[in-house]
């Protein structure tokens, strides 16, 4: 008897030559890390921390989740992935993964840090994290990623719900300052992502992705990117009026608030396409450095308290 | 990627791998190997601290 197993349509099968680096590509590491950063600083938040492996899991837990987001997103996208410049060397549209496996991979991981999340500290925080992964799958990539250029601006709350999962994670309630942490990663996606999508604009168009600077062009990303940082500066001090972080914290968000709604501004009035280019450019990177500090001081800040050294 | 079969007289049917393919499959079932060790590692210890203290208090 053959061991040799054929496909429906009379081939052999294709044997994928995939290695754990590939598998680890398919995770997203750079998102997972801002995932982690701002699922502990939620973590944080609790009056009374967790026990540190425990605290140490959930954010595992989380980071996994992404991670599996990420695959299941690279499995599904693999088509418009091959098109684009910037992603054509994921492992699938690269050739050395097969689609199912990725499927399978990210299936399994999302099932572990689900319900290891919600064994290691509560059923709240694990149903919020299976709700991340849905919302990122499913809301996100399959529907409204090809279909509207609204599509980041509504799934952008699968990347803003880590401090809430880390929240929910430490004391099994949602809080205030929780959905705060949300509502500043929820604002900042939007303009974060359509500098990208100016820069990437011909990736875009060859992909069929209906980014807003596709679909209305760039006169009108560069307004809804100045009007988004207009809310997104005050908003960025909300910590600090709430009475959760210090007046340090409120100082780098101030700082923070007035040079990215600045660099707006100056997109917002450049002429040529080269200005505008070289604006969307100081947006993308600036963006993740005002988010990050936000996130830094805060995190620091919320170390020291727990420690009883402020 | 390339997977042919073997079709010497007296030797199984079967998928020959490449190379890399062989280097593939190796160090994914390490990676698996590897990955299942940690989790129980990890489950044991998350069992641990969760009990904490309380698991001594039981009648014997």
């Amino acid at each position: 008897m053959s061991d040799v197993s054929y496909l429906d349509n009379g081939e052999l099968p294709r044997i994928p030559v995939a290695e754990p680096a590939d598998y680890i590509r398919l995770l997203k590491p750079r998102v997972m890390s801002l995932v982690v950063f701002t699922a502990l600083a939620g973590l944080l938040l609790a009056p009374v921390p967790p026990h540190p492996l425990i605290a140490f899991v959930a954010l595992l837990s989380i980071a996994i989740g992404a991670g599996a987001s990420g695959a299941l997103n690279m499995w599904y996208d693999a088509d418009i992935d091959a098109k684009m410049e910037r992603t054509s060397k994921r492992p699938i549209p690269a050739g050395r993964l097969d689609p199912e496996s990725a499927l399978a991979f990210g299936v399994v991981l999302s099932i572990l840090s689900v319900f290891t999340l919600g064994f290691a500290t509560n059923w709240l925080a694990a149903a919020l994290l299976a709700f991340t992964i849905f919302f990122y799958v499913a809301i996100y990539t399959m529907w409204l990623k090809r279909w509207t250029p609204l599509n980041i601006v509504i799934g952008g709350a699968a990347g803003a719900l880590p401090p809430i999962v880390g929240f929910a994670a430490a004391t099994g309630e949602i809080n205030l300052a929780s959905v705060v942490l949300f509502a500043i990663i929820f604002i900042w996606t939007p303009p974060h992502f359509w500098a990208l999508a100016i820069l990437k604009i011909e990736d875009y168009d060859r992909a069929g992705v209906p980014m807003l600077p596709n679909v209305a062009g760039l006169e009108r990303t560069r307004l809804e990117i100045l009007l988004y940082t207009l809310v997104l500066a005050p908003l960025g001090l909300a910590p600090w009026l709430l009475g959760f972080a210090s007046p340090v914290y409120g100082v780098v968000a101030m700082a923070g608030g007035l040079m990215i709604v600045n660099i707006a501004a100056r997109m917002f009035s450049a002429r040529d396409a080269a200005d505008i280019r070289r604006a969307a450019g100081r947006m993308f990177g600036f963006s993740i450095l005002y988010l990050f500090g936000l996130f830094l001081v805060l995190v620091i800040e919320r170390a020291l308290h727990l420690l009883e050294l402020i | 990627m390339s997977a042919n079969m073997g079709d010497r007289e007296g030797q199984t049917d079967g998928v020959m791998l490449t190379p890399e393919q062989q280097r593939g499959r190796r160090a994914r079932n390490i990676a698996i190997g590897v990955g299942v060790a940690l989790l129980v590692v990890l489950f044991y210890a998350i069992t641990v601290v969760r009990l904490g203290g309380v698991v001594a208090n039981r009648t014997l």
